[in-house]
């Protein structure tokens, strides 16, 4: 469905810029979750933006559905790890929801559906009046990522979006991505850092290669499905994947903090 | 030294109490020709202000301040929104606007007496040109200073123009937009009394000159008090409209401590 | 008061490439120049509508004579004077407003019972418009006197720095205080390094506002009262229908202003770079 072929990508002149992406290749298909993890700094916000198509790429082809990605594409939600810039803190929760919707749905009660269906799936039912600063950070995501489901996109693109929340904030909102993907029948493409959460998540790891970035590893997970915090992390499988990706991304950041270091000696 | 709060109450309401009896004894003791008594004055105010002479004189510079006041921020939003939009713009109106908002404003006084007369439009146009630049540069501040993950919030969504100016461009910099047409209030102020001693023929400023040149001080410093009670309810009604406008602002950062 | 936009961010600076050096100093001194590209257009628009006299030359006149008046203005010794008085009135005005307004400031700030006592008064006296005492100066002073302008322009500039300087000294964070009483620093140490540094930020801001309004107030008083200076070279070319030379002496106030305002502008940022700037201003 999205597909990312030989993609690089060049900040400033030729010669003296830096490239943040080198020859990266991938493909997102259809009703998957698949995770991307770096190490710090790889440039996983590149891939992210050129993915959203907020960036271009300098070389390569983006492409989705068969066509060029030139700018955002209509099949692709975005949510935004900062989430107090990203919501409009003079809308309430409904409003916030439903403002992506204006061109796409001109029937007003249609959008009030799809914004109640979204907004219910989030467990925010009775917050549509509330304004997003009113509430908690936890609770502010879940309006965003309302807003993503209400759009109604093939592609969910999350940003490391639980980056800011407390641990068992993140467990419950890493459980309602999984519940929204049964329900929607959406393919989420989750950045993150955090590499059990990678895991958990996944059907597919992207694992990422220091700078510049490409997809060092590309790593099925054979996870039983419906995840649990708990019970699927106790599982061997759960481990060797997870211990897998943590020593690729140990030698990634080795390797990018020489690499740092010598740059700066010289 | 700590007091508690009763004394700091009393210190409120008493220390002011305490000074209006000074300046009620010290006019009646030593009566000067600028700093007539204070019943004298007080008596003037009621008489003229209460509600004698509003309609001849505090209607119309009231009706000039507003008019020239709106026509600010309609001028200086619009402009500040084309300008902050478009960078190219901004870069060539940058070194003009920073020169005609540092004339002096009663500088261009002469200039529309000049080119416009000493009626009704000419009070109103210099007004307007003096007021429209703190909202115009406010403006282009808040444009131009949308947090960049709002912007790719809504290029990400595929927000139209028309609705990204409206409901996003235009809310997020409203906070600096009102800070713009707060610095212009007292400037409006200024200008409309300045406009009515040079060439007028009503208006609060033409009232105080003229009760001058009379000599009927009382009703001069009637019309001091008054401007002074002017500026000072003029600010409370633009502090609660603010707030009103800005409520989700004012909300938003009392969370972020 | 000051207000900041919320959305204001600190973007995180994209990997910087490296130009060239040479092509570095002559692009940003033609960046520099280009910006006045719309500047330039406007004269020219202005020059041609009226000349064509699309706009009556009567009243506005071309750029290009006002220009040559203003050249020749500069080459008399009357211009100078006039800018001088400005100048003089405004500085003297200013240094009084200091005088004033620093050391109550301080003492309004510094004292909570002070404060509070004085805070009706100052709030019922701070929007009273300056201009409001041109018919009382008309009274206390000889016709166009320069203690008059000085008069009416000191008493505006007072208030912005009082306040300004309320808020610099009110601003100081306790737990400062506390830590210098902790250490045992005596009152007058403590005040002088502690609290004035704090306050400084706010006491530059208020100069730079003060500046400002000393300058309007003085041509104010110049226009109005017929005190010497840029205000009266304007009016009297008006009343003497010169209209270029009352257009030029226009100029010579927007150049004065601007002047001042980057001067003071600058002093400010300075000051504000040492400490964590946590106001925004207007404009």
């Amino acid at each position: 469905m999205l597909t990312l072929e030989n993609v690089s990508k060049l900040y400033g002149e030729a010669g003296s810029g830096t490239l943040a992406v080198k020859d990266l290749s991938f493909e997102i298909g259809e009703n998957e979750v698949v995770t991307i993890v770096g190490p710090s700094g790889c440039g996983k916000t590149t891939v992210l933006k050129l993915m959203a198509g907020l960036l271009a790429p300098s070389s390569g082809n983006i492409t989705i559905d068969g066509r060029p990605v030139v700018r955002p594409p209509e099949q692709i939600a975005l949510v935004f790890q900062d989430y107090v810039n990203s919501l409009y803190p003079w809308m309430t929760v409904g409003d916030n929801v439903a403002f992506p919707l204006k061109r796409k749905v001109r029937d007003r009660v249609e959008r009030r559906e799809r914004v109640m269906s979204a907004v219910e799936s989030v467990g925010l039912a009775g917050f549509l009046d509330r304004y997003p600063w009113q509430l908690s950070g936890g609770m502010q995501q879940r309006v965003a990522i309302a807003r993503g489901l209400a759009y109604q996109p093939k592609i969910l693109l999350m940003d490391e979006p639980f980056g800011a929340l407390d641990a068992q904030t993140r467990a419950d909102l890493e459980d309602l991505v999984l519940k929204v993907r049964d329900e929607f029948g959406v393919t989420v493409v989750f950045v993150t850092h955090d590499i059990d959460e990678s895991v958990y998540l996944a059907d597919r790891v992207l694992v990422m290669g220091p700078r510049p970035t490409f997809i060092e590893a590309d790593l099925a997970v054979d996870l039983p499905s419906p995840r649990d915090q708990i019970e699927t992390k106790e599982l061997p499988e759960f481990g060797r994947v997870r211990s897998d990706i943590y020593r690729r991304i140990r030698r990634s950041s080795e390797l990018m903090r020489t690499e740092n270091l010598r740059t700066v000696k010289a | 030294m700590r007091l508690n709060r009763a004394a700091y109450l009393a210190a409120e309401i008493v220390t002011p109490l305490a000074v209006v009896l000074i300046v009620l004894w010290f006019t009646n003791a030593q009566p000067s020709f600028f700093l007539p008594p204070l019943q004298d004055v007080v008596a003037a105010f009621i008489g003229n202000w209460l509600f004698a002479l509003v309609p001849e004189h505090l209607v119309p510079s009231l009706a000039r301040l507003f008019t020239g006041y709106i026509a600010a921020i309609v001028i200086g939003v619009g402009a500040g929104v084309l300008i902050g939009k478009v960078p190219e713009i901004r870069r060539q109106a940058t070194p003009v606007v920073e020169f005609l908002r540092a004339i002096p404003p009663p500088a261009l006084l002469p200039f529309t007496l000049i080119a416009f007369g000493t009626g009704d439009a000419a009070k109103v146009i210099l007004i307007a040109l003096v007021c429209v630049w703190p909202i115009l540069l406010n403006t282009v501040d808040g444009i131009t200073g949308v947090e960049s993950t709002l912007r790719e919030t809504g290029e990400s969504y595929r927000i139209g123009r028309w609705d990204t100016l409206l409901h996003v461009d235009l809310r997020a910099a409203s906070p600096q937009i009102f800070a713009g047409m707060r610095a212009s209030l007292p400037l409006a102020i200024i200008i409309m009394v300045i406009s009515e001693m040079v060439g007028a023929t009503n208006g609060i400023g033409f009232f105080i000159v003229q009760a001058q040149r009379t000599f009927a001080i009382p009703d001069m410093w009637s019309g001091i008090i008054l401007l002074g009670i002017l500026g000072y309810l003029l600010n409370l009604v633009f502090t609660l409209v603010e707030r009103g406008a800005l409520a989700w602002y004012h909300g938003s950062r009392a969370d972020v401590r | 008061m000051t207000v900041i936009s919320p959305m204001r961010s600190v973007r995180p600076a994209p990997p910087r490439s490296a130009a060239p050096p040479s092509a570095g100093v002559l692009s940003k001194v033609w960046r520099r120049i280009s910006s006045l590209g719309g500047a330039l257009a406007l004269i020219l628009i202005a020059e041609l509508l009226t000349r064509l006299e699309l706009l009556p030359a009567q009243y506005f006149p071309p750029p290009s004579v006002v220009l040559g008046r203003l050249v020749t203005l500069m080459l008399e010794a009357a211009f100078w004077q006039a800018v001088g008085l400005t100048l003089l009135g405004w500085a003297i005005a200013l240094g009084i407003a200091a005088l004033i307004a620093i050391p109550l400031g301080v003492l309004l700030g510094t004292s909570e019972l002070v404060y509070r006592a004085t805070r009706p008064i100052v709030e019922f006296l701070r929007p009273v418009p300056s201009v409001a005492l041109i018919p009382l100066v008309f009274l206390m002073f000889p016709p166009g006197s320069l203690d008059g302008k000085v008069f009416l322009a000191a008493f505006a500039a007072t208030w912005p720095l009082l306040i300004q300087v309320i808020y610099g000294v009110r601003s100081i964070n306790p737990t400062q205080l506390a830590t210098a009483r902790s250490f045992q620093i005596g009152r007058l140490r403590t005040f002088f390094r502690v609290v004035l540094p704090a306050a400084t930020p706010y006491l530059a801001t208020g100069l730079r506002i003060s500046a400002t309004v000393a300058l309007i107030l003085a041509i104010t008083g110049e226009i109005i009262m017929g005190a010497p200076g840029i205000g009266l070279e304007i009016n009297r070319a008006r009343q003497g229908g010169d209209v270029p030379m009352m257009y030029a002496y226009v100029i010579v106030g927007g150049v004065l202003g601007m002047v001042l305002n980057s001067g003071f502008a600058a002093l400010e940022r300075r000051v504000l770079h040492w400490h964590a700037s946590q106001r925004g201003g207007t404009r």
